[in-house]
């Protein structure tokens, strides 16, 4: 019988981690990218509950997963505001407009 | 248990303070409302008081709080020490910053998230847990995010806030995957759990490398090595002055402090250690040919990136990218001695780097630019400044006879104890092609437009003693260094042992 185990949460956390990666690389709309960071995270947090769980591990794992949740969330916020903030300045939310620093 | 928790609150009592300080200036800033000199003096009476239970936890003592979560040994007090002092400094220039100062701006929020800046920075340097490590540095870099883009007017500070979230949230993304995999291997987060585990059991070699090339791209993107430094000059031209000279300082010390505690606790060989004397390794695994490449790869790009600059804090950013190449030869080398150089380089670096950034900070103050260009005739306009600005650039360039010299003195000599003439030979060649862009700014100030009429730039008096108090350490620690060799050397014996 076909049943879930460590290494299908492995697959699925490495493909969300590939999936965010490409998502920072190839978008150009910040909110997007800051979707893809939230990908990365979230892949993480499989990863420790995934170990957590199957490998017999301590409670290390599901606890690391809640704070990391937690400053996802923090992270967001402030990454909200900074876009928001950028588009009051630059009337876009392009990363690859918003480059006027570099010569 | 519960008799542990009261102990570990005892020894904790610096990050304690820094937590209250950070309550009481906010509560201070919605009562009193727009008293931003008040906040400043609040901030500075806490720091003073963190410093002293600080330097009361100055007895070679190593102890773990909080079940090893952070650890107090005379190395996390000496980085904390510098961390400390860095942030005094900077809130003393800011009170100083007609730019911050400028259109009546608040500035409540300003000083809370420099000290929650700071209390991240403490955890970072004890942290002797993965999940603990993770927190400070977040806590750290959301707290420098508002920081950096603090004149929310200004479009260059927006986009060095934009570049710097979007840069830091990806490599810590990345570091807590690693941290992740690093768990699975091993079923824990502490350190010296982590160590046991390599020690006993066989561990995979493939996921080992991988997690811990992710861990370094999080490490790398705070100390700003290259290849992760691309947000560094963008975010350090566009900050407030100030933050930048924070970043520039606190942030690395803190960056390195927690890198160089993982790599040497996590991967502690006690059999190496006991036959050749050094920090070895785990067999197998030699991180530190990754870091040597990093390390060659930061200074020689950050110096040759440096050569074509034409803004001064751009160029100090640039510099400071190469001064983590040469701090991370320190840590190539893997022994105590390498640790010891790099303390000693960071005390050195505090006061150079703070010293050309503040000056930095009042001739754009006065002359409304930060151009190298604009610096013409500096040396006749405003001497003191001038002559204070080249001691700060000859000391970042390693000559004798300032701190500078110092602190390459002793990196090079560990590398060479240790037989990695190759890297010191490219450290040495670096540090002649930054002469080239220092000396560029000294030209100008006392070589260009001597026959012009100079109106002179006037400084008040707690300015020039701003500037005496950085630039006095400069030259004495340049000539009388053996109290820093002796307490850095005490600072790093504890490392790798419980």
């Amino acid at each position: 019988m076909f049943s879930v185990g460590l290494t299908h949460y492995l697959v699925l956390s490495a493909i969300l981690f590939s999936l965010g990666l490409f998502g920072v690389v190839t978008r150009r709309n910040a909110i997007l990218v800051l979707m893809g960071i939230e990908l990365i995270l979230n892949s993480a947090n499989i990863n420790f509950i995934a170990f957590s769980h199957y490998g017999k591990l301590n409670i290390d794992g599901q606890l690391a997963a809640v704070f990391v949740i937690i400053l996802a969330a923090a992270e967001a916020a402030v990454a909200l505001a900074i876009v928001l903030n950028i588009y009051k300045t630059f009337q876009t939310v392009n990363v690859d407009e918003i480059n006027k620093l570099k010569e | 248990m519960l008799q542990q928790i009261i102990d570990s609150v005892r020894i904790f009592q610096p990050e304690i303070t820094l937590t209250l300080v950070a309550c009481v200036v906010i509560i201070l800033d919605l009562v009193f409302k727009n008293r931003p000199r008040m906040l400043a003096i609040t901030l500075l009476i806490g720091f003073f008081i963190t410093g002293y239970y600080l330097i009361q936890q100055m007895t070679g003592m190593t102890v773990s709080a909080f079940g090893n979560m952070f650890l107090i040994d005379p190395y996390s007090i000496f980085f904390r020490l510098l961390i400390l002092l860095t942030s005094i400094f900077i809130v003393v220039f800011s009170l100083m910053s007609a730019e911050l100062y400028n259109g009546k701006r608040k500035l409540g929020e300003y000083y809370v998230f420099i000290t929650t800046a700071t209390l991240g920075m403490f955890l970072m340097t004890g942290a002797g847990n993965l999940l603990m490590m993770y927190l400070a540095i977040e806590l750290t870099s959301i707290s420098s995010y508002i920081l950096a883009g603090y004149k929310k007017e200004v479009p260059d500070s927006n986009e060095a806030s934009l570049k710097y979230i979007i840069y830091g949230a990806v490599s810590s993304g990345m570091m807590l995957y690693g941290i992740s995999i690093i768990y699975g291997l091993t079923g824990s987060l502490d350190f010296y759990n982590i160590n046991t585990a390599f020690q006993t059991g066989e561990v995979n070699f493939l996921a080992l490398v991988a997690a811990n090339v992710l861990m370094i791209v999080g490490f790398g993107f705070k100390i700003s090595a290259v290849p992760f430094h691309f947000w560094t000059p963008d975010v350090y031209e566009g900050a407030p002055i100030t933050i930048t000279a924070f970043l520039s300082v606190a942030s690395k010390a803190a960056g390195f402090a927690i890198f160089m505690r993982y790599f040497f606790t996590a991967y502690y060989d006690p059999v190496t250690a006991a036959l050749s004397g050094t920090l070895a390794t785990l067999s197998g695994f030699d991180w530190n040919i990754i870091i040597a490449v990093i390390s060659v790869a930061t200074m020689t790009i950050g110096n040759f990136i440096a050569l074509w600059q034409t803004n001064l804090k751009r160029l100090l950013a640039y510099s400071s990218i190469a001064h983590a190449g040469y701090m991370l030869m320190g840590v190539v080398v893997l022994s105590s001695e390498g640790v010891a150089a790099v303390l000693i380089y960071f005390a050195v670096y505090l006061f150079m780097n703070l010293g050309a950034f503040f000056i930095v900070m009042l001739i754009a103050d006065k002359i409304g630019s930060e151009d190298i260009e604009s610096y013409k005739g500096l040396g006749y306009k405003a001497p003191f400044m001038a002559v204070s600005l080249s001691i700060f650039l000859i000391s970042l360039t390693g000559l004798p006879p300032t701190a500078g010299f110092i602190g390459k003195l002793y990196l090079f000599a560990a590398l060479i104890n240790h037989q990695w003439i190759w890297l010191a030979i490219i450290g040495v060649l670096n540090s002649v092609v930054s002469l080239y862009y220092y000396v560029k700014v000294f030209r100008n100030m006392f070589l260009r437009n001597i026959d012009e009429e100079h109106e002179q730039l006037k400084f008040n008096p707690i300015q020039v003693i701003i500037t005496i108090l950085l630039v006095a350490p400069t030259l004495i620690l340049g000539l009388y260094f053996s109290p820093l060799v002796n307490l850095a050397q005490a600072s790093v014996n504890i490392l790798g042992l419980k």
